[in-house]
Parts: structure tokens; sequence; C-alpha cells
């Protein structure tokens, strides 16, 4: 569509500003103030420059949570999205059956993300869950609060379970938008399954795709909730992740200044990356347009 | 052939998807005797109690009803602001829409960890701490972006020849957007006010900080069983599958929706 010129259309975006502003920008300027000080109590701030962020920059606990964060993000990207697709293209394409598989695959992703870890940490308990009774009953030493690759493949479990259906979702609208012609054509060319995927399905879900990919990365990246109720971080640090050692320090042991300066670094991480996505997708959307 | 092996592979994946969530009704429906005893794959001794307990004790079923109240609030204000913000972004051209843009979305990007302290902080010393709007407002952030990126994709589906002609009919603005344009985009808003449901009403780490009594929400009425007097099992269960039940309804409303607005990959 062309757009025309129309600076008055700032009056509309404004009341967005003031809100994004009072929910956003002010606390983020605290953030910005506490890193820069430190405080002894009572409100005294003493100015201390970049000391906190050299602190952050050059300590083991930030790098070794964020070393997990990044395993922990490429691990269920590795598996949500090549799942994703494929469950995708296994759905119905219509009539009852695809509207009673959306509707249980939505499930979910609409379940509060702590009802989400306590559904898992029972699930996984060898007392009461079904499945840590089952692996138990198999005769796998299994118990997820000892053992840190227990407690890991649970957390990756339970993240697929909740996940990969927004991938597939997305996945399956891409496919919905592709006309039948295409595999019509296909079909007189006698392509293979695999070309037609290759050459036909997968460019068109290329766009979704890479929303898919986006979202899951930031969400993976900032995961709180659903591991601090199932293993509360540990057992000893092994999952740690960085929003949660954030929390503990902000929170539990009130270092704000490093706790700032750590904030502050991780936001910009992410703002980086999906900068990049962001610029990849709308390029590939000027693509289509021409 | 082909239809069959399809047919096994979502049979396996929505049995996946749905065992944890049988198992947690599962526990719901059992005495804590039964849980902790004795393994069973369905209750034999049928009880509910639980939801008793949940839906008789205003601690408990109050956290429903603040969770249920700051998500209306989230959901109008983000859709009354993002709605003409969209509008904005669909049809004009204007300095630094590109830039401003990008900003809202880094917003939807932001992890709550960083923003927890200072909104409590904030919300504190403008005497909002404990409101069902504190935590309303906290939700913008990342609701408001959402909203508005989710409209702006359907507005742009709406021609611009219906504006032009119903200016010249002599439609003002506020009409012409109330009476013309919100009625050809309802599916638009309904499905950016499914998504502005869905993240208030799962998030858990804001609404949290800034609440201790009167707006306390359900999921964080639920981590207080893990203290009290042991584990109660059964009422956890319970006022878990109670969370799920408003979600469940909500999808089964908007199901034909949701296709369309994961098509416009806009979520």
């Amino acid at each position: 569509m062309i757009k025309t010129q129309n600076n008055k259309a700032w009056f509309l975006v404004l009341p967005v500003l003031v809100v994004v502003a009072f929910s956003a920008v002010l606390p983020l300027m605290t953030v910005v103030n506490y890193a820069m000080n430190d405080t002894f109590g009572n409100n005294q701030f003493f100015w201390v420059g970049l000391e906190w962020f050299e602190e952050m920059v050059t300590s083991s606990r930030l790098h070794d949570a964020l070393g997990r964060q990044i395993l922990f993000s490429a691990i269920i990207l590795a598996i949500e999205v090549p799942l994703g697709i494929y469950i995708a293209l296994n759905m119905p394409k219509s009539g009852f059956w695809a509207s009673f598989c959306l509707v249980l695959m939505s499930l979910p992703l609409l379940i509060p993300f702590n009802v989400v870890g306590t559904i898992w940490q029972i699930f996984g308990r060898v007392d009461i869950g079904l499945l840590g009774h089952t692996l138990a009953a198999l005769g796998i030493d299994y118990n997820y609060t000892n053992d840190p690759f227990d407690a890991w493949m649970t957390v990756i479990v339970m993240d697929v379970w909740h996940w990969t259906s927004l991938v597939a979702l997305l996945a399956y609208a891409g496919l919905q938008s592709i006309p039948q012609a295409y595999y019509q054509a296909a079909k007189i060319d006698q392509a293979s399954r695999w070309a037609v995927f290759r050459y036909i399905e997968l460019p068109k879900m290329q766009g979704v795709l890479l929303i898919a990919i986006l979202l899951r990365f930031m969400d993976s990246f900032m995961i709180y909730t659903e591991p601090f109720v199932v293993t509360g971080g540990g057992p000893g640090n092994s999952t740690t992740f960085l929003s949660i050692d954030l929390v503990k320090m902000a929170i539990g042991q009130f270092d704000l200044g490093p706790a700032a300066a750590f904030s502050l670094m991780y936001f910009l991480v992410i703002l980086l990356v999906s900068w990049v996505f962001f610029t990849v997708m709308t390029n590939l959307d000027r693509q289509e347009g021409k | 052939m082909r239809m069959k092996t399809s047919a096994i592979v979502m049979g396996l994946y929505l049995l996946f998807l749905l065992l944890p969530i049988y198992w947690l009704v599962n526990m719901s429906l059992k005495t804590n005797t039964e849980i902790l005893s004795s393994f069973t794959l369905f209750p034999q001794d049928l009880t509910f109690r639980n939801y008793v307990v949940i839906l008789t004790d205003p601690s408990w079923y109050m956290g429903y009803v603040n969770s249920i109240i700051y998500v209306t609030m989230n959901v109008v204000i983000s859709l009354a602001v993002a709605l003409p913000a969209a509008y904005a972004f669909s049809r004009y051209r204007f300095m630094g829409d590109k830039h401003l843009f990008f900003w809202l979305l880094t917003n939807r990007m932001a992890p709550p960890a960083v923003f927890a302290l200072p909104f409590f902080q904030l919300y504190s010393s403008v005497g909002l701490f404990d409101t069902h709007i504190a935590v309303a407002l906290a939700h913008c952030l990342f609701n408001v972006p959402l909203a508005v990126w989710i409209l702006e994709g359907f507005m742009r589906g709406v021609p611009k020849e219906i504006d032009e002609t119903a200016y010249i009919d002599g439609y003002s603005f506020p009409k012409f957007f109330v009476k013309i344009f919100m009625p050809l985009i309802a599916s638009g808003i309904g499905v950016a006010a499914f998504f502005c449901f869905m993240f208030s009403w799962v998030e858990l780490l804001l609404s949290r900080t800034l609440t201790s009594v009167n707006a306390k929400p359900i999921a964080a009425t639920m981590t207080r069983t893990v203290s009290a007097s042991g584990m109660d099992w059964g009422v956890l269960a319970a006022a878990g599958v109670l969370t799920i039940v408003p979600g469940a309804l909500v999808i089964y409303f908007v199901r034909n929706y949701i296709a369309k607005g994961f098509a416009l990959g806009r979520v």
C-alpha cells in the first residue's frame, strides 16, 4: 500500500508512547541509575561509573550462566523447530479433525508458566509422578532434584512440551497459504516428497519460520518461571539460567549495582540478536513485495 | 498409507501433550493419602474435596478474581492505545515511524526479570503497589507492542479507498473509526485480544513482584501450598486444573480465528 506522508499521525501514536514510556522507559532509567552507583542503604548513592560493568564482564558466575543459557536455547531450538515443522506437515488439512488438533495443541500455550512448572514437577517425581514412576519401574535411575543431567532433561522436555505447538501452529499457517496449484504442478513433474518439501513448502514457510525461531529464541533466552518451579536452578547451579541468576542477585541478595549492570548487558544482547532478525525479516518482506 | 502415518504421528504428539495434563486432573480428583500411598492410574477413591477447598476459601478463589480483573484491564488498555497507533502505522508515513516501530517491538523482547525490581520501586513510589491497575500497566510492556503488531497486519489488508469514501461521505475520523473501520477488522481485534489475554494470564514474575495481598494473582497463590504444612498435592493439582479452564474456554471460542492470526505470522 502506498502510504501518505503525514506527521500528524504522531498524535495517534501518542497514547502508546505514554503507556510504554511509563512501563518501559522509566523503569529502564532506574536500572541505568543503579548500574552506575553504589549504595549503603538509606537511599544514599555513590557514583562508581563503569565499575559494576567491569566486575560483571569478568565474573565467572555470569559466564557460566550465559554458557548454560546459550546451550539451553540452542538445544530447544534444534529440537522444537524440526519437530514443529514435522508435526505441521502431518496435521489434517481441514474439517473437524483440523480444529480438534488446533484446540488441543494450543492448550499448553495457555497454561500459566508456573502451572507448567508444577505439572512437570509432579509428573517427574519418582514417588507420585507418572513419568518418574514409569522410568523407575523400567529400572532407569532418574531423579531430577539430585542429578544435573536428569534436571536438564526434564527442563528440556518440559520446554518442548510447552512450546513446540507454537512452532507447529505457525508452520501450519504457512503451509495453509500455499495454493493447491503448486502441489499439482509438482505432481505433474513427478517431484519426490522431499523435493516438494525442499522447493515448495520450505520457501513458502520461510517467513513464519523466521518469526517462530525469533520468538522461541527470545522466550527461551528469558526463561524464568518454569525451570525455577521445577528445579529452583539446581541441583547446585546446573540449571541456573540468566533470568534466574538475575532475580537471585537483584531480589534475593539485593546486589542492585551488579544486577543492574547485568540486566543492561542482558538486554543489549537480546536487542542485538532481535535487530539482526528484524532486519532479515523486513528484507524478506521487501523481496516478496517485488 | 500416508494418511495412516500422519494419524499415528499426530496421535502420538497429542498423547505427549495431554498425558501430563491428564495426570494433573487425575491427581486433583484423588485424596492426599491416595496420592502419596499408592500409585494409581485413575482415582480409586473419587473426591471433589480439593475443588471444594478452593471454591469456598476466599484466599484461594480471590486469586482467580484478581487475575481475571487485571487481565481484563490489560486487554482493554492494550487495545485502546494500540488501535489508533496501529492505524497510524498502517496508513501514514511519518517522521521516525520505522524506528518507533522497532523500538516498540524491542519492548516485547525485554526480559521481565530486568524490569521486576524497577517496576516494584516505581509503582511503590506512586502508591500503586498491590493494585490491579499496576499489574495491568506492567503487562502493557509486552502486550501493547504485540497488539500494535497484530492489528497493523490486519489493518494493512483493508483497502485505503474505504477511508477516503467515508471521509467524502462526511464521516469525522472518530466516527469513521468506530462505526466503519473497527467492524472491518473485528477478527483482528479478536486475535489481538486473544494474545493479550494469553500473555497476561500466563505471566507470573511481574504480577507476583507487584502484588502482596489485595491483588495477588492465582499463580502466586499457588506457590503458597509448597510451604503450608507439608505439600497439599491434591489442592495444588486442583488449582492448576482451574487455571487451565479459562484458557481452554478462550481457545474454544476463538479457534477459527487462531489459524488466521497465525497465518499473518504476527504473534
